[in-house]
């Protein structure tokens, strides 16, 4: 861990210390003001050995130089927690690298800024002196400047494209990039030669502040794929967090779940998801898989059996050994739907793709016939080139360039403040497109974590005192009583005492007898119920039964019915049993839902639909969900889903809310609305422009206020979007 | 006519020195956390080096 993180680079510059500790970053969730900042920073410095800390607000970061040989990456996600923070350590490998390239792009665009600043400058007090008595020695002189400033520029600043035309050009393809250069390359030397020829038709302000615009779109595009690729990263960080190893001395050490390797033994505790595929080596008891099949109701799980990570360890603490993941079947073969849909996607091609194919041609069509058409017409080639190099210019995509990326940064600002996380650019005009929206069940239109249902029946009594029992507990089932009890009462005050039993439930001790929270057995009850259920029995008095089921996110069916009166076809696909998925399509009103899929039956229905002439958009968080996330025409999860689902979705909410699915759709059309507007603008301009550029009318000022006003409406087009609704 | 030819070297030099501060701001890191770099302007600085560089 050589490698510095760029964030520390400030800090440890502006200080001048040369920490020599290991560098580590963290993504920290919570943390929203400056408060937060320095208290992140004060608690991560109090870690004895920790050398120096610098939190980022804007990437939700936390980077810390600490001394090895003192203290551990659990150590500080520890002093975070106490501090109220919740963080979750970064695969080192990923971080960096994406800002390299962001950096890049922002030196060219401060290089070209600078360069059309300057020409800019210059070349106003041409045109008007031209207008006016510049002595046009002067005129000549002040255009050797502007060489002198374009030159360096272009070559520098150039580079972005040149390589990505020459790329393309190797691979027999023509892209946007194409056309660019060649318009900046023959602008600046055709230029140079002008210039050496006395002439005026002189493009250096042209050529560099094109140029500084295509610079500007270039950066924000790579901004947004930098920030969604960051966020993502967190998310998933957070969510795997740390575990427990068991060491091969028996004892045990926290450790990040990403460095997990096959052949680890782990620690399982009550209530703790399982963070890697492995086999139980000792323990049994019962274990939610919801987010791996669907299916609400608790498996049992004993020693030898598979279990996936992601799922929620309900019994005794399990030991498991964890497995290379491609042995596994269940994942192996959503890997392999996984890998088959991603193909399919990739056939999809970006509104800005499919502008650039019918443009570029057009555009080095229109270049050569006015080339070819003046020197026909009897003209030097000279002035043919420079007519060519004027239509070039017109009609290069500046605004083109900057159309969708303005508007793509504009959308996913305004999405993120809305708790979405816009994963992939272009997943915003897919779902533009969407005309048919399928939602998974548990995890999606239900929260995916047990509610208590008949919290009425219960005595309130029995409840208030089973809840003060069980606030003691991190069992997902004793935090829906104390959720329910706290719905009906107020705040729940934990008592002492209370003993946790693993793989029973608790116990507590009192002059007048024993209390006990917890299964069935436990209790001494006789039951046959299917698992969802705890019982709570006290001194001399008859046993109370606490069922629970998932409960149905608070909005679900508001938003179903939201997007019906839109026009949208509303469905539901589940892995999880018949009885149960009606229930739950009554509650939200869907009337299309299919019970009990298999991953691969969903892709089936999936296809179907498509072949239909729908366009779906998928919400799912499963692991089972995965391969028809990435099938879907656009996809998005929740924060909650399984990491291969959120890796596979086009976005990913937040908050326990649906809201967000219909604030992505909304968003994504009118995104896609004024991408057309601004190609519209782009367009007139061209309509307009390109007829006089190829009558070689346009003067060199006129393209350098085509462009800049193009660039200017585009941009402030964007704008509106980012800047209207705050929540 | 005279004036411009010291003028025009002056603002391009001008125009430098800014390109240079933005590359120098860019590379020693001042834009990796615009948001909290504005909070940062409100922290008392005598704790903030404290604070950084504890021995």
């Amino acid at each position: 861990m050589t490698a510095q993180s760029p964030a520390l680079h400030f800090a440890a510059g502006a200080q001048k210390v040369a920490p020599e500790g290991a560098t580590l970053t963290l993504a920290v969730q919570n943390m929203h003001c400056g408060g937060c900042l320095r208290s992140v920073e004060r608690a991560a410095l109090k870690v004895p050995g920790a050398e120096a800390a610098r939190a980022s607000l804007a990437a939700k970061r936390v980077s810390v130089v600490y001394d090895q040989a003192r203290a551990s990456a659990a150590d500080f996600i520890a002093a975070l927690n106490d501090a109220g923070f919740t963080a979750a350590p970064l695969e080192a490998a990923k971080t960096g690298g994406d800002d390299a390239r962001q950096k890049y792009l922002l030196r060219c665009m401060a290089v070209a800024g600078f360069a059309a600043m300057n020409i800019m400058l210059i070349s106003v007090a041409v045109w008007s002196g031209e207008a006016g008595d510049m002595d046009p020695a002067m005129a000549v002189a002040f255009r050797w400047i502007s060489a002198l400033i374009a030159l360096p520029a272009v070559a520098y600043a150039g580079q972005p494209f040149f390589r990505s035309a020459l790329a393309a050009l190797k691979g027999r393809r023509l892209n946007m990039d194409v056309p660019i250069s060649l318009a900046i390359i023959l602008a600046t030397f055709m230029s140079v030669y002008q210039t050496m020829r006395g002439s005026e038709q002189v493009y250096f302000d042209a050529a560099v502040s094109l140029l500084f615009f295509l610079l500007v779109g270039r950066f924000l595009d790579e901004t947004l794929r930098v920030r969604a690729r960051g966020e993502a990263q967190n998310l998933l960080s957070l969510q795997s967090g740390v575990v427990t190893l068991i060491e091969t001395g028996g004892t045990r050490r926290m450790a990040p779940a990403h460095a997990l390797r096959p052949g680890d033994r782990l620690l399982v505790a009550t209530g703790e998801r399982i963070a890697a595929d492995g086999v139980v080596l000792a323990g049994a008891g019962q274990i939610d898989q919801s987010l791996i099949t669907g299916e609400t109701a608790p498996a049992r799980v004993k020693i030898g059996q598979d279990v996936y990570a992601g799922t929620l360890n309900l019994g005794r603490p399990l030991e498991i050994e964890v497995r290379a993941a491609d042995s596994a079947t269940l994942l192996a073969e959503i890997s392999r739907l996984m890998l088959a849909a991603e193909q399919g996607k990739a056939r999809y091609r970006r509104l800005a793709d499919r502008a650039a194919a019918i443009y570029a041609p057009a555009v080095h069509g229109l270049g050569l016939a006015t080339f070819l058409g003046w020197v026909f017409a009897g003209a030097s080639w000279q002035t043919g080139l420079t007519y060519a190099i004027a239509v070039l210019i017109i009609t290069c995509p500046c605004a083109l360039a900057l159309a969708v990326p303005a508007v793509q940064i504009a959308a996913s600002s305004r999405l993120f403040r809305r708790h979405v996380i816009v994963k992939a650019a272009d997943g915003l005009e897919r779902i533009a497109e969407a005309d048919m929206v399928v939602f998974d069940k548990t995890g999606t239109l239900t929260l995916g974590r047990p509610a208590l249902i008949d919290g009425i029946c219960v005595s309130e009594n029995a409840l208030k005192a089973a809840a003060s029992v069980a606030a003691t507990s991190k069992h997902p089932y004793a935090r829906a009583i104390v959720a329910a009890a706290e719905k009906r009462f107020g705040r729940v005050v934990p008592v002492s005492g209370v003993e946790e039993v693993s793989g029973c439930g608790l116990r507590r001790f009192l002059a007048q007898g024993e209390e006990r929270l917890g299964s069935a057995e436990w209790c001494g009850v006789n039951s046959k119920g299917e698992g969802s259920e705890v019982w709570f029995r006290r001194y001399g008095m008859p046993p109370v039964r606490f069922r629970f089921a998932d409960s149905v996110r608070s909005d679900a069916a508001e938003v179903v019915a939201a997007l019906k009166c839109e026009g949208y076809r509303v469905a539901m696909l589940s892995g999880d049993r018949c009885a149960v998925v009606e229930k739950i399509a009554r509650e939200v009103g869907i009337e299309t839902w299919k019970a009990e899929l298999k991953p691969a039956e969903k892709i089936a229905w999936l296809d179907a639909c498509a072949a239909e002439g729908h366009k779906v958009f998928m919400v799912g968080d499963g692991l089972n969900d995965a391969p028809a996330l990435a099938v879907a025409h656009a996809s998005m999860s929740p924060a909650s889903a399984a990491d291969i689902s959120q890796r596979a979705a086009d976005f990913v909410f937040q908050g326990e809310k649906l809201a967000p699915t219909l604030d992505a759709i909304s968003t994504g059309k009118r995104a896609r609305s004024m991408a057309l507007q601004n190609f519209a603008v782009a367009l007139v301009y061209n309509v307009i422009c390109v007829p006089l550029a190829m009558a070689g009318t346009v003067t060199p000022l006129i393209a350098a206020i085509v462009m800049s006003t193009s660039s200017i409406l585009v941009t402030a087009n964007a704008a509106r979007l980012a800047g209207k609704g705050h929540p | 006519m005279t004036a411009l030819a010291w003028l025009v070297p002056i603002a391009l030099f001008l125009g430098t020195l800014g390109l240079a501060a933005f590359m120098w701001a860019l590379r020693s890191g001042q834009f990796e956390d615009l948001e909290g770099a504005a909070y940062r302007a409100l922290e008392d600085d005598r704790l903030e080096d404290e604070d950084l560089t504890k021995k």
